[in-house]
């Protein structure tokens, strides 16, 4: 929906403050938002005519909802704590990067590294995700609706990331402990990344996780689990072409 | 970083917005590189005209008389029309590698930065908006064109380092990356008996892509040529007489978007220098494939 259609009525029903980046700097957006203290009343916020701009809502430390009118640039939402963040277009390169807790939806699509080193929250990307998605992920869920591309989850070390289409080549390539859920085609493994048993827990940990994501009519029976083998966790010189 | 765009347009009715749509598309991207920035933009070719782009560090003193003389030398017609740095050179297809020759005896330090029947390429030092203005590349009209802005990395802050390259008739190619291994491949292409005009690793890239076409592949077979023959990153958008190329490396570290309506495609580091482009709304939007070869044809 483009950002134009919003009607003064239906912003003035949900109470949001507006930023429009088409009449005023992000650092205003960015310093409202860091300016927040606990318990402020402006829980809702509307971002309109983002056009790509570059670190939409980047350091949001309250539990505020950011809803962005359009497509972004890098690093959407990074380093969010608590913050309930969606994107209503397409996400450029980094979205959620570093991301500590909270939430971020993205609409549309993803470009590279989406969720890079997040520690925590929940990123969903309801379109497809780009290379490199969730590498080196320490603690972040990261829900894909559609398709990761190449290397993603490279170097991964906490956290899930759950993959409805298919995956590109070097999935997890020298992956720690994250655990990678992938219901589509995978291109190829990468480096230490094998696949691995679905048992119980994990059932139960993927359904709630497909639930937290608003997934409906996909059972978490359908997606085979992948992580580490862990034979590269001490160097080996037997081992050494795969470091 | 370095910023690369492109506008390939299906619908003659934006052809007159040509340079102004992609003026816009390249200083969106202008924080991406400062340096220098340049343009590449193809007008119709009409077949009975060529066109030459030359530069020189003093165009006051190299421009001044020169139709006269280029025209005596080579016994053609011949218009010379300055622009700032530049000047576009006109003549007849069979007269331009006679003009070639003769202008390094009649003007020496004069460069050619491109050659061809559609192509008229501009660039200089500088910020993109600074470098529109100069060209004023804005109301110039054509098919299709690309435009780069630099971050330099890997050569020199100059002119001549400044992209696009040309190195074969109405090609020329922009580069976001660098390459590793661009002196052993120029090495190469020097004992083919290319010629280069700098140290830079783009120059090196374009000349590939001329090598292989001179060799008789096809300019997609050139691009997928790229993939095993050059190593480093790269995103690579190339312009032809009648057409226009993506190709990115296997990594494809270098960010790439590209847009396609029925009015044009379109390319962008970013998606912001797209933004602004009409019905960009209801494009289909998507980010090219590594190791995956992308062209467009009149």
């Amino acid at each position: 929906m483009p950002a134009t259609t919003i009607s003064k009525a239906q912003r003035e029903q949900g109470h949001a403050r507006i930023f429009d980046l088409g009449q005023q700097p992000l650092r205003e957006l960015n310093q409202a938002l860091h300016q927040l203290t606990p318990g402020s009343n402006e829980t809702a916020w509307e971002v309109l005519n983002p056009k790509g701009s570059h670190s939409v809502a980047v350091g949001v430390d309250q539990p505020v909802a950011v809803d962005v009118r359009g497509s972004v640039g890098y690093y959407c939402g990074g380093m969010n704590a608590g913050g309930a963040i969606t994107v209503h277009g397409s996400a450029g390169p980094g979205v959620g990067e570093n991301m500590m807790s909270g939430s971020i939806v993205v609409k549309g699509d993803a470009s590279q590294y989406a969720g890079a080193t997040g520690r925590g929250g929940l990123l969903v990307i309801e379109g497809n995700a780009s290379s490199r998605c969730g590498i080196s992920m320490k603690g972040i869920d990261i829900v894909v609706h559609g398709n990761v591309g190449h290397m993603s989850a490279f170097m991964a070390q906490s956290g899930n990331l759950v993959v409805l289409g298919d995956a590109g080549d070097a999935l997890g390539d020298s992956i720690y402990e994250a655990r990678l859920f992938v219901r589509g085609k995978v291109g190829s493994l990468g480096a230490d990344c094998i696949a691995k048993e679905m048992r119980p827990e994990h059932l139960e940990l993927l359904q709630g996780l497909l639930d937290r994501a608003g997934v409906t009519g996909v059972k978490a029976a359908e997606f085979k689990r992948y992580g580490s083998a862990r034979t590269l966790y001490n160097f080996n010189i037997d081992n050494a072409d795969a470091y | 970083m370095c910023g690369i765009v492109g506008l390939f347009l299906k619908d003659k009715a934006l052809e007159p917005k040509l340079g102004a749509m992609l003026s816009e598309m390249l200083i969106c991207l202008t924080d991406r590189g400062p340096d220098s920035a340049g343009i590449a933009i193809y007008g119709a070719a009409t077949g009975n005209e060529a066109k030459i782009t030359i530069q020189s560090p003093k165009p006051e003193r190299d421009f001044h008389g020169l139709d006269v003389e280029l025209a005596k030398a080579i016994n053609a017609p011949v218009s010379v029309a300055v622009k700032s740095t530049h000047a576009l050179i006109r003549t007849t297809p069979e007269k331009v590698e006679p003009a070639r020759v003769a202008l390094r005896s009649l003007r020496p330090d004069v460069r050619i930065m491109g050659a061809g029947e559609a192509v008229e390429i501009y660039k200089e030092v500088g910020l993109p908006e600074a470098v529109v203005e100069r060209f004023d590349v804005r109301s110039m009209t054509g098919t299709h064109g690309i435009g780069h802005t630099r971050m330099a990395t890997e050569s020199a802050v100059t002119t001549l380092g400044a992209h696009p390259f040309s190195t074969g008739a109405d090609q020329c190619l922009v580069h976001n990356g660098s390459l590793s291994n661009h002196n052993n491949v120029r090495r190469e292409l020097v004992r083919e008996g290319m010629k280069f005009e700098t140290e830079n690793d783009t120059e090196v890239a374009a000349a590939y892509l001329s090598s292989k076409i001179a060799h008789g592949k096809n300019l997609g077979e050139a691009l997928e040529g790229t993939l095993s023959d050059l190593d480093g990153f790269f995103t690579f958008v190339v312009g032809t007489k009648n057409g226009f190329g993506v190709v990115r490396d296997p990594i494809a570290c270098k960010p790439a978007v590209m847009a396609e309506t029925e009015q044009y495609v379109a390319f962008g580091s970013e998606y912001r220098a797209l933004a602004n482009l009409p019905g960009i709304e209801n494009a289909k939007v998507w980010e090219p494939e590594p190791a995956t070869v992308y062209f467009w044809e009149h």
